[in-house]
């Protein structure tokens, strides 16, 4: 058994970050993240294990230097909330185009605009469908624990090498915030020069030794047809994601004749909601997508066959529900309940939702 | 005697540095861009460090460099090649790191890149191409066009009024206590390239001595954008460029 602490998310975050192995981090302070760069600074990787922290300027120049560290075949990680990415999705678009590894945390607040610092889910399509300019998908993973904060730092870099592609933990404020007991895993050592050049050694910009071409890490190819061959490569890419590598964790499922579809926080109160339901003899599941691109569309359009209606509850005014929607394509009822702006559902009131607009409606 | 006959190893009196490809370069004609790559490639290989060197490629007319030096790259987005270099430069210390921008790419889009790049001191080269005009995207008003300098964004002459002053940039780097060495040359004669060969390599050995951030503006000039011809663009580069941008050393610590 590894280490156990009670940790925030967002420090959990840090030192599985630390302890996988990541070569940088690269941020800027935003609440409600900033403890994953107070917690780095403050343990000084950099003396441990090599690992370089820097605070730059702007979100913008954090998420280019993600790109730089990244096109050097390094693990390098950065963080922030709703606003802080926007701003990153600059540089997140030109590391899909140049198809490198690297991971973006979002602990996503309530907006429009500054909004709020409390947390959301509002950010849902900027992170499955893109979010930047050009047809890309980022891997998107939603923890709803502070262990899953820890553990997907290795899961989804696992993936971004894997496809070489960036990959998103989107988070919330809840899980950023909240305190939980963690097991941490050990230590894993940061790839040494000659693994890079043995892992990577076809596209990083380690130096071009006489041994093979330089590498140049670009997203620019002006001749259009090939453009359009390098845009087939990225969508074989993100299908063959959504064949493979599709997580999800469904509970009582098996009998339920009405089905809750939740992820990260949302979920958590789903559970809840799904426990009161139970008790008024109302048959309800829970279909928890842990994996938000890819998507668990197959799951959801099988569990159309079974269930009488879908409800989707997020915090944000229905963004999931889209995907829901064309997964079930008009089987079933799917509606969205959703609270946003800061406000957290309650247990009860998901429960009511579910009866007055699908099992009523 | 035969032209073959002269043609031989001992006469050559010099050769194409091997850091450059044999890519055909897409700058037009009289641009200094060519020149100046040529000068990093030859610092490059005097210094023997092509396996240890990385570029950073900005947005612009020199988004292409990747094409033309034989070494790794990076090719940034538009502004940000000190972000990437920043980065680079702290994962892989042992690396020879530079970027190449343009005006544009530097002084508006990338100002604040470039000053706090400049401003920690970061162990890495940075060559800044001034031609006081964006190239690439057609002929438009650059942070350093001239007062009264006509673009396609300024017809009737940069107005200060409207437009705000042309901006100085290695004047104000300058003031930042992590650049180390500082400079404006030009690159129109076969002294000005001789000067700025010798900065270039006094650049480079910054980094051997981990001196922070080495800044190496080009005083430039665009044909096409100018609307002139090459002979005519030196000319107006000399009488009206040098004296707002004056050559020299301006810092060397």
């Amino acid at each position: 058994m590894g280490e156990l602490r009670l940790m925030k998310g967002n420090e959990a975050i840090a030192e599985a970050a630390i302890r996988y192995g990541v070569d940088g981090y690269f941020g800027y302070p935003i609440t409600p993240q900033s403890e994953v760069i107070e917690t780095l600074m403050a343990r000084k990787p950099w003396e441990e294990t090599g690992m370089v922290v820097v605070q730059a300027e702007s979100e913008v120049a954090a998420a280019n230097m993600l790109y730089g560290g990244a096109a050097c075949g390094k693990k390098v990680m950065t963080s922030s909330s709703s606003p802080g990415v926007s701003l990153k999705l600059e540089a997140i678009s030109y590391i899909a185009g140049a198809e490198l590894p690297a991971l973006v945390v979002n602990v996503v607040r309530g907006g429009p605009g500054l909004g709020t610092i409390q947390p959301a889910q509002s950010d849902y399509f900027q992170a499955v469908k893109g979010g930047g300019h050009g047809d890309y998908h980022l891997i998107v993973f939603a923890p709803n624990s502070v262990q899953e904060m820890a553990d997907f730092v290795e899961d989804t870099y696992e993936l971004a090498i894997k496809y070489r592609n960036p990959a998103m933990i989107l988070s919330d404020g809840i899980i950023g915030q909240m305190m939980e007991k963690v097991e941490l895993k050990d230590f894993k050592p940061r790839f040494t020069d000659a693994e890079i050049k043995e892992k990577f050694g076809s596209w990083a910009t380690t130096g071009k030794t006489p041994d093979r071409e330089r590498n140049i890490v670009t997203s620019l190819e002006l001749q259009s047809e090939l453009q359009e061959k390098h845009n087939h490569k990225l969508q074989a890419k993100y299908q063959q994601m959504r064949e493979t590598e599709v997580r999800f964790e469904s509970t009582n499922t098996e009998d339920a004749e009405y089905l809750l579809v939740a992820y990260g926080s949302s979920s958590r109160i789903c559970r809840k909601a799904m426990e009161l339901a139970r008790d008024k003899g109302i048959k309800v599941g829970l279909l928890r997508p842990i994996t938000l691109f890819p998507f668990p569309t197959k799951q959801l359009a099988e569990l159309a066959n079974q269930v009488k209606g879908m409800l989707s509850v997020e915090m944000s005014a229905g963004q999931m529900v889209e995907d829901i929607r064309l997964a079930v394509n008009g089987k079933v009822p799917v509606e969205h309940f959703g609270r946003y702006g800061g406000i957290i559902h309650s247990p009860d009131e998901i429960v009511n939702a579910l009866e007055k607009q699908i099992i009523k409606g | 005697m035969e032209v073959k006959d002269i043609i031989k190893e001992e006469n050559l009196a010099y050769k194409k540095t091997k850091v450059l490809t044999d890519n055909e370069m897409h700058y037009c004609p009289g641009c200094t861009h060519g020149v100046v790559h040529k000068v990093i490639a030859e610092v490059i290989e005097e210094k023997d460090i092509q396996e240890n060197t990385i570029g950073i490629s900005p947005v612009g007319c020199s988004v292409l460099a990747y094409n033309y030096l034989h070494i790794d790259w990076q090719e940034a987005a538009h502004g940000r090649a000190p972000a990437l270099a920043t980065a680079t430069s702290r994962l892989m210390p042992d690396k020879y790191v530079f970027t190449y921008q343009g005006d544009g790419d530097l002084a508006s889009i990338g100002a604040a890149e470039i000053i706090h790049a400049c401003n920690r001191g970061e162990n890495i080269v940075v060559i800044f191409i001034n031609n006081g005009i964006y190239g690439m995207t057609g002929g438009q008003m650059a942070p350093t066009t001239l007062e009264g300098m006509p673009t396609s964004t300024s017809p009737y002459g940069r107005d200060i009024k409207l437009s705000g002053h042309p901006l100085k940039m290695t004047e104000l780097v300058a003031n930042l206590p992590g650049t180390t060495f500082v400079a404006r040359h030009s690159a129109e004669t076969a002294g000005a390239v001789r000067k700025l060969k010798k900065a270039i390599r006094k650049a480079f050995d910054n980094i051997d001595e981990k001196k922070g951030t080495s800044f190496i503006e080009v005083v430039s000039t665009c044909s096409s954008g100018w609307k002139l011809t090459p002979e005519a663009s030196n000319t107006w580069m000399k009488e009206n460029m040098f004296p707002f941008y004056p050559l020299g050393i301006i810092k060397d610590e």
